[in-house]
């Protein structure tokens, strides 16, 4: 009974850390159908201000805040900069640029910090555990989980509830006709991008407290991570990444269990097989939308 | 004077326009002499076979792959097995499979059947991922990437694991690098102008249109996409003959920038502009390193300067894609057009011979 309450706790708090790197990646998708390479990279800036930050005055929600507030600005600059120019070539130059800017900010991250990693402050108190009748519960999970949680709730807040959430969902199902209301697709898209950044900043921030360290090559894993969480729950829909980033974090955990040491090393190659098997087999995914159009342009 | 279509001037031209560039680069770096400048030539050459091997099926097809960096691997990996001596093979792969352990092959049996292994593993995987389109095509590529080095670097067995491979013996000079890199353009030339190019970049420009008029589009995918892994898994098994010691890190994400800027720079539509591609992003890239190591031994700035290169280059990349998304070769091979217009003077001035208009008109 403990086992499966620990395998449900650790499920779901990396769960909900998945579920909110996919949400980042997914609201500069559903509005672009762009790809974007780089988001991992926004994860490593906010660790990297965490790290240029840290031992300041400033206490760790300032940093925690500052992080977020960086990998948003950050988001904003790279769709100004380098999206917004080849916005309206096809699918594929978009694809490559997010593949530019990613190399580009990895590589300043390279030169300006250093291509080894670097260590984060992290409280000792963040990798305790509280003893609950019998049960370990590692203080981190519990903070990944509420922070991740009142996150995820103000985005469906936002989402549901806000003139803006109404636009931006509008926009995702039909961008075109979103226009041709009136609705400027500049303000449109940035704010999207604005909101992956800071999604990216807040699980980016969680993320590399639980690694302790920040290194330029950091965003690789969540990013390989939310692309398959998106792709599982159907590329389409905002609750869909969100079940694919739970669906991931439950997989990962699991497999950690069940697979034997030196199959452990083949984890990510079972789990990209499972991708390319679910875009094949069923390209909507495990949640179906309930609209698709073509990319705008 | 009647010429079959296939030998036209505007299809020859370019050709021997390509060729003889890369010739002349050849020969000026045979003459220069020094063994820095003939790596960088040799490298050069190896890209070439590796990024036209990619414009095989990504600019004929239009479909974005970041898979074919994996396949350069498997065929650098692939061409170790086969040509490690059986004494080296003890001592770089330990855990190697017995039925392995005492294969070896000569060198270009070697990097032929590597290129045939990564052949044949795009046949089994292309089979379904060509079945895909657009953003699910990338994605399902970039998957296959991850894959191929994941698994490149954790079966040890076969790899030596994320350590580096050593004992490869150096067969590869810049020679070899560049006949091959030759044939290989006048391949991908001769495959863009074959029936089944011609089908692959009608389903490119418009695929409803291809499939109305009868062509089997995921078929002709999936053969371009296997003779472009061929072609990629040769480029590995050189590239692998010519290095001599590699890890799996090699065939990853900063080769795939590499690559893709050569491709999209020069222009990924045209055999030339591709060519070029590799030529110029080479020079810059070359010439930006020294810059780096000069400026990293002397300057004293606060900071590393390895990486710079990479930067400028991304900038590079992200300005050709907003500013000029064909790449430099857009459309028309190099010297096609001015094939094509003394054609035309010379038709008006001779009209009786027609039969080249109908050639003229793509």
């Amino acid at each position: 009974m403990n086992d499966i309450l620990q395998f449900i706790i650790n499920a779901l708090s990396l769960g909900s850390l998945y579920a909110l790197f996919a949400l980042g990646l997914i609201m500069v998708f559903g509005i672009l159908r762009l790809v974007n390479f780089a988001y991992g990279e926004l994860i490593m800036v906010a660790g990297y201000t965490w790290y240029i930050l840290q031992g300041t005055f400033i206490p760790l929600v300032g940093l925690l805040i500052s992080a977020v507030v960086a990998a948003g600005l950050a988001s904003v600059l790279t769709e100004r900069v380098a999206f917004r120019p080849v916005r309206s070539n096809s699918m594929n130059a978009m694809l490559i640029t997010s593949f530019a800017v990613s190399t580009l900010l990895q590589n300043m991250a390279l030169v300006f910090v250093s291509p080894r990693p670097r260590a984060v402050d992290v409280p000792t108190w963040f990798h305790t555990s509280l003893n609950v009748g019998g049960l370990r519960i590692g203080v981190s999970n519990l903070i990944i989980i509420a922070i991740s949680g009142l996150t995820l709730l103000a985005l469906m807040l936002l989402m549901q509830r806000t003139r803006l959430g109404l636009t931006l969902r509008a926009a995702s199902d039909d961008f075109r006709m979103l226009q041709l209301l009136g609705v400027r697709a500049n303000q449109v898209i940035a704010t999207a991008f604005l909101i992956s950044g800071l999604l990216a900043g807040v699980a980016g921030f969680l993320w590399i407290g639980r690694i302790g360290s920040v290194s330029p090559t950091v965003g690789m894993a969540p990013l390989l991570v939310a692309l398959i969480a998106i792709v599982v729950g159907g590329m389409s829909s905002l609750s869909g990444a969100i079940a694919g980033g739970f669906f991931m974090g439950a997989l990962t955990i699991a497999l950690q269990l069940i697979l034997p040491q030196d199959l452990l090393a083949f984890r990510d190659a079972v789990i990209f097989a499972v991708v390319i098997l679910v875009l094949v087999v069923r390209p909507q995914g495990l949640i179906k939308g309930r609209f698709a159009t073509e990319r705008i342009g | 004077m009647k010429l079959p279509s296939g030998l036209a001037p505007r299809k020859v031209i370019p050709v021997l326009i390509t060729l003889g560039i890369f010739l002349i680069v050849a020969i000026a770096a045979s003459l220069f002499g020094s063994s820095l400048v003939d790596r960088i030539t040799t490298v050069m050459f190896v890209n070439v076979i590796m990024v036209l091997g990619l414009q095989i099926f990504m600019g004929n097809s239009g479909l974005l792959s970041f898979a074919h960096v994996g396949f350069m691997g498997i065929g650098a990996y692939a061409s170790a097995l086969f040509s490690l001596p059986p004494d080296q093979k003890l001592m770089s792969l330990p855990d190697l499979y017995t039925p392995f352990q005492d294969l070896q092959l000569g060198f270009l049996p070697a990097v032929f059947a590597a290129a045939a292994v990564a052949a044949i593993f795009a046949a089994i995987v292309g089979f379904p991922l060509m079945r895909l389109a657009d953003t699910a095509a990338a994605i399902a590529s970039f998957a296959l990437l991850v894959i191929v080095h994941v698994v490149l670097s954790q079966w040890t067995a076969m790899t030596n694991g994320p350590r580096t491979l050593f004992g490869l013996l150096k067969y590869t000079d810049m020679w070899t690098a560049a006949i091959w890199a030759f044939i290989i353009i006048v391949v991908a030339f001769v495959f863009k102008e074959s029936s089944l190019g011609m089908k692959l970049r009608a389903s490119r420009d418009n695929v409803h249109a291809a499939n109305a008029v009868g062509i089997d589009v995921i078929k002709t995918r999936w053969i371009a996409f296997v003779i472009s892994a061929f072609i990629c898994g040769m480029a590995g098994a050189m590239w692998a003959h010519f290095i001599t010691s590699f890890q799996p890190g090699a065939f990853y994400m900063s080769m795939t920038f590499i690559v893709l800027t050569m491709l999209i720079v020069g222009g990924p539509q045209t055999v030339s502009g591709t060519a070029l591609g590799v030529l110029i992003i080479t020079v810059v890239s070359e010439s930006l390193r020294q810059m780096e190591n000069t400026l990293g031994m002397n300057a004293n700035f606060p900071f590393d300067t390895v990486g710079m290169t990479e930067i400028l280059l991304a900038i590079v990349l992200i300005l050709v894609l907003a500013f000029r998304p064909g790449g430099l070769v857009e459309k028309t091979e190099l010297g096609a057009g001015w094939a094509k217009r003394r054609g035309r003077l010379r038709r008006q001035t001779q009209p009786e011979t027609t039969d080249e208009s109908l050639a003229g008109t793509e």
